[in-house]
This record gives C-alpha cells, structure tokens and sequence, in this order.
C-alpha cells in the first residue's frame, strides 16, 4: 500500500486509528498541537534525515507561516484554508530564498547560515508592526468557517481538519522519500560527489528538499495558528527550532514514525510538566544529550533496528 | 594519428603555491586504454580531478570530444559522458546493490525532480541493472546494502554503476587498489571483456595490471609528465625506472 513496508502500513493503520479515537480520550487541543508539531517535525526530518542537512533554523518558516495565516484570516476574513494554504506558500517562498543560500555551504556551517536567517526572521516579528504585533502576537484569530460554510468553532471539527492536514502530510512525506527523485537524495546523503559524478546536480535536490521543508513548516505553523486561535513569538524563535530538532533525535532521524511520536512526547512533556516551570527546559536538554550520547537511532529508530526494519 | 576523445593543453593545480599538477598535456585516443601511472604525490587524483571538473584548473584547457569543457561543472561533464570512479571505493552504502546501479539508470529520465511520483517507475530499470551486476559478477549480491559488501565487491559495484551510464570515457582511479589477488584478476577480466568500443582512463599501481590492459601509458612525477608510451618503452626509460626505485634522485 503506498509503497509502505508490511511494518510501516500496519504502523499508519495504528495511527490512523489513535487519531479518530484519540479527542475522545485526550484534551483535543493537546492532540492537534501535537500533529501540528509532528507535520513540523517531518519536514525538518526530510532535511536531517533523507539529505543529511541540520537546519537550526525552522522556526522561520513555522512562525511566519502562521504569522501570515493569521493575519489574512483576522485582518482580511479569509477563511482557513485560505490562511493554511498562505501558510505553506510563505514557507515555501521563504525556504526558496533561505534555502538557495545555505545549500552552498556544508555540515556545520549550513546550520549557521539556516540559524542566522531565522534570527533575522525573529528580529522583524519582534518588531511592533501591524502585521505581527511584536510582543503581543497576533491575538484572537477566528477559526471561522472552512469554505466558509463548515464552522470550525467546534473543536472536534477543528480537529477533524488537523487530522486530515496531519495525516495527509503523512503520505506525502513518505511518497518524497519513495519517488525517484527521493531515490537520488538518499544516493547525495550516502555520498555526494559520487552522485555528482553520476551526473546529478546536487545543489539542485538539496534545494527543493530545503523547500519542501519549509513548505511542511509553513502549513504546520499555519494550522497550529488556526487551532489556537494566536501566533506569538514562541513559535519563530531559535526555541522552536532547537525542540523541532529535539523531536526529530528523540523519535529517530530517518524514519516516518519518529518525528511524529517525537512530537508527542515533547509536546506532552510541555502540557503535563508545565507545573515544573523552567525545568521542562531542563528535562528536555537532558534527554537531547541522553539522545545525542547514548540513543542515537532514537525510540523508533531504535525499534526498527531490531525489529529489522524500516518504520 | 587516431582521434582524441579527451586532450588537455598546459594543465596545471596550485595549491597554495605548491603545484600538484604543472603544464599536463594528456591526449586520450578514442578506443583506447590509457593508463596513467606514477609514485604517491605524483598528481595523478588531482588530475582526475581536473578532467571532471571537481577542481578548477588554476591554468590550461582541457577539451572532451572536441567540446571545450574547462568551464564546466562536474554533473555537466558527466553528462556529456565522461565518468569517473573514486580511488577509495564510493557506494551508496544504504542502498541495495540494484538500487546503486539503479540510481545510475534513472538518470536517462532527466532530471528525477518528480517528488510525487511513486518510485515504482524506477521498476522498468532491474532488468539491466540485473544484467550490469552479472557482467561484474554481483548476481547473488543484488539485494544486499552496498555497505555490507567486501571491498572488492564494492569495487566491481562501482564499475557496474559507471558502467549503467554508458560513458564515453571511463575514468578509473585505482580500480584494483585494496583488493585480494581473486579480486584483481576479476577485476581485470571485466575491464577487457569491457574494452570494446569503451575508452578507459586508469590510474593503476598494480603494473601487471597496466603491462596487460594498457594501450598507452603516461608517467605522472611531481606533477609533470617524465615519459609516455606503450609499456616496453615506458618500463625501460632510465627516468621511469629512478622515479619508481626513488633512492637515486635526479
Ligand atoms: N586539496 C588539496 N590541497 C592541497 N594539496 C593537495 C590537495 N589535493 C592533493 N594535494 C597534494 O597534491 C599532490 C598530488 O596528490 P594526488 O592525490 O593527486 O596524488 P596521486 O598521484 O593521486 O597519489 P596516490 O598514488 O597516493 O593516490 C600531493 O602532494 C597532495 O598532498
Ligand atoms: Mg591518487
């Protein structure tokens, strides 16, 4: 089915079935910022994962994907799938841009050139405009109705909407790395100038991984900005772009069900540990060196390897 | 004289003021085997280097059938059809032998942007990518991850997947280095079953390997070309012979 592995269809049938169940025994808002991490977190696992490149600097593309989709749909009325679709186009567009000036650059310094383009991003969102409200956000965002017509102020029909947004993100992340283009992205991540000298121009696929990226930001950022009804500044910040990262390592680099349940367990720690306060930082930066020194492959990667085989 | 498929004039590499390759002319004949040979150090990787674009020359041209190609990127080059291996063995160690040889075939797609497209289209290759791998001796190795491979298999994988592109010059750097006794005469007896209608660049330590194979030799020493010629001639030039004893230095 889909090109997926026997383990990885019955995987994505277990997840199907813990998203239609799940608002029903977890708080929806929860679940939906979780997916809406776990889109995020894909994308930046395309990028560290299939072409081996460490963006620090997601946050960019998330945060204003859902600056962007915020205003249209509180300043203007669009209605949401207006304001999601924007969301991705501005990650998109933002990731073309950023994107054609990293992949130049290699390992370390491609990390650098992406955390200082997201800083300059963060620095214009700090500022008082009308467009990100600086400090404040933007506030207050209607969910409306989608198509105008199916109201979202439910959160069950909100939710329904993340869910397919989520699970669809699923696929086609998955469709990328089985196609033939993701095909010659694993040959650049597995060695570089042999694919070079095989003819293949690998700034070229770097590229529009780096897009596709953002793209998947963008609309995360943008339907997390929907569900929650603001945009603030947490969500553009080098903060955000490290715990992408974070859910990405944790789950297992490389797989399809890593960053998702990376996403869950980073998200959770942050709504069921809030009473702990700054020590979720703390908790967190332990299990990223726990991750980075001893866990390598991640909780997925980790079960994939005994399991022998891709999940 | 025949006609040359690759001709360089004046090539040179200055690595912060040391000159790894100093004033090349190198004329590959169409058809041919041409083998280049020379101590370590003699400039012989930067050279391949050079040919493919990797590097830019600090000076001189280099021409591939009868096109100017010194301003060219490498993926360019390999497209016009000159095509490199690397002399410590470059597999795409996660991916199966078929899917390295694969890898190669796709590109007569085009360009591969096709993120939405199901890698099943990729099907329509295996037979010749099946094919490729019984001709350098992988048949039972088809689905097994290149890493897990023994360092002459990677190899021959190697010139299997240089091989899928049909080039027009294949450039072997050290195609036998490494590799067990076995290993080597396979390894020989692919590249002359090959030999028909290909042309083939090689830089080879191993000189039972050139004295066989080898239509032309060209000496390579501290960057320069010391003696060129067929093997009778190269092996008995007195500067061949000092360069390759090296106490006696001239
Ligand atoms: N990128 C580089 N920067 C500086 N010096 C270099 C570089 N690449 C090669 N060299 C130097 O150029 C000289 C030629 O190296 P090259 O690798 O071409 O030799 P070679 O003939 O292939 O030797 P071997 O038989 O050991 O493979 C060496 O002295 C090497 O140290
Ligand atoms: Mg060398």
């Amino acid at each position: 089915m889909f090109g997926f592995s026997k383990a990885q269809a019955i995987g994505f049938l277990i997840m199907v079935a813990a998203v239609a169940i799940g608002p029903f025994v977890l708080y929806p808002i929860f679940l939906m910022q979780v997916m809406c991490f776990a889109l995020f977190a894909m994308g930046a696992n395309l990028l560290m994962g299939s072409i081996g490149l460490l963006s620090l600097g997601q946050a960019a593309y998330f945060g204003m994907g859902g600056y962007v989709c915020g205003y249209l749909v509180q300043s203007y009325g669009f209605t949401p799938e207006v304001g999601i679709i924007a969301g991705g186009l501005t990650g998109a567009a933002l990731g073309a841009v950023f994107g054609w000036l990293a992949i130049r650059r290699q390992t370390i310094y491609f990390a650098m050139i992406t955390l200082a383009l997201a800083q300059i991003v963060y620095f214009f969102a700090v500022q008082d405009t009308d467009f990100t409200g600086g400090e404040n956000g933007i506030q207050g965002i209607p969910r409306s109705a989608l198509f105008g017509h199916l109201s979202l102020n439910n959160d069950l029909a909100m939710y329904a909407l993340v869910a397919v947004i989520f699970l669809a993100g699923v696929l086609f992340v998955h469709r990328v790395v089985h196609s033939p283009f993701g095909q010659v992205v694993k040959a650049i991540r597995e060695n570089e100038p042999r694919a070079i000298s095989l003819g293949y121009k690998s700034e070229h696929y770097k590229w529009i991984i780096f897009i596709i990226a953002a793209a998947l930001a963008g609309v995360a950022g943008a339907t997390k900005a929907m569900v929650m009804g603001i945009e603030t500044l947490t969500d553009v910040g080098a903060a955000a772009s490290g715990l992408v990262v974070l859910m990405v390592l944790l789950g297992g680099i490389g797989t399809i069900y890593g960053p998702i349940l990376g996403a869950l367990v980073v998200v959770a720690m942050q709504y069921y540990l809030s009473s702990f306060g700054a020590w979720v930082t703390v908790i967190q930066g332990a299990i990223f060196m726990a991750c980075v020194l001893v866990f390598r492959r991640g909780v997925i990667g980790e079960l994939a390897y005994r399991l022998k085989t891709p999940l | 004289m025949a006609e040359a498929i690759l001709e360089t004039d004046g090539l040179t590499k200055v690595f912060g003021g040391f000159t790894a390759v100093g004033g090349v002319n190198l004329r590959v004949e169409t058809g041919t085997i041409h083998a280049l040979i020379g101590p370590n150090g003699a400039g012989k990787t930067t050279c391949f280097n050079l040919l493919t674009k990797f590097l830019q020359p600090s000076a001189g041209t280099i021409s591939f059938a009868g096109q100017d190609i010194t301003a060219k990127k490498p993926a360019d080059v390999a497209r016009l059809g000159m095509v490199r291996s690397f002399q410590i063995s470059a597999v795409f160690g996660h991916l199966t032998a078929v899917e390295n040889v694969r890898v190669a075939l796709q590109r007569d797609r085009g360009r591969n942007f096709d993120f939405w497209r199901s890698d099943r289209v990729l099907r329509r290759y295996n037979d010749r990518a099946h094919e490729l791998l019984f001709d350098v001796g992988l048949s039972d190795a088809v689905d097994v991850p290149a890493a897990e491979l023994s360092y002459g298999r990677k190899r021959a994988l190697e010139i299997a997947t240089t091989l899928a592109l049909e080039p027009r010059l294949m450039l072997l750097d050290e195609p036998t280095a490494g590799m067990t006794e076995a290993d080597v005469s396979r390894i020989v007896a692919l590249i002359s079953r090959l030999r028909a209608g290909r042309t083939i660049l090689m830089v080879e330590h191993n000189l039972s390997v050139v004295s066989g194979l080898s239509d032309k030799i060209t000496v390579l020493t501290r960057g320069k070309i010391l003696a060129e010629g067929d093997y009778a001639t190269v092996s008995n030039h007195p500067d061949v012979i000092t360069a390759y004893l090296g106490t006696d230095h001239a």
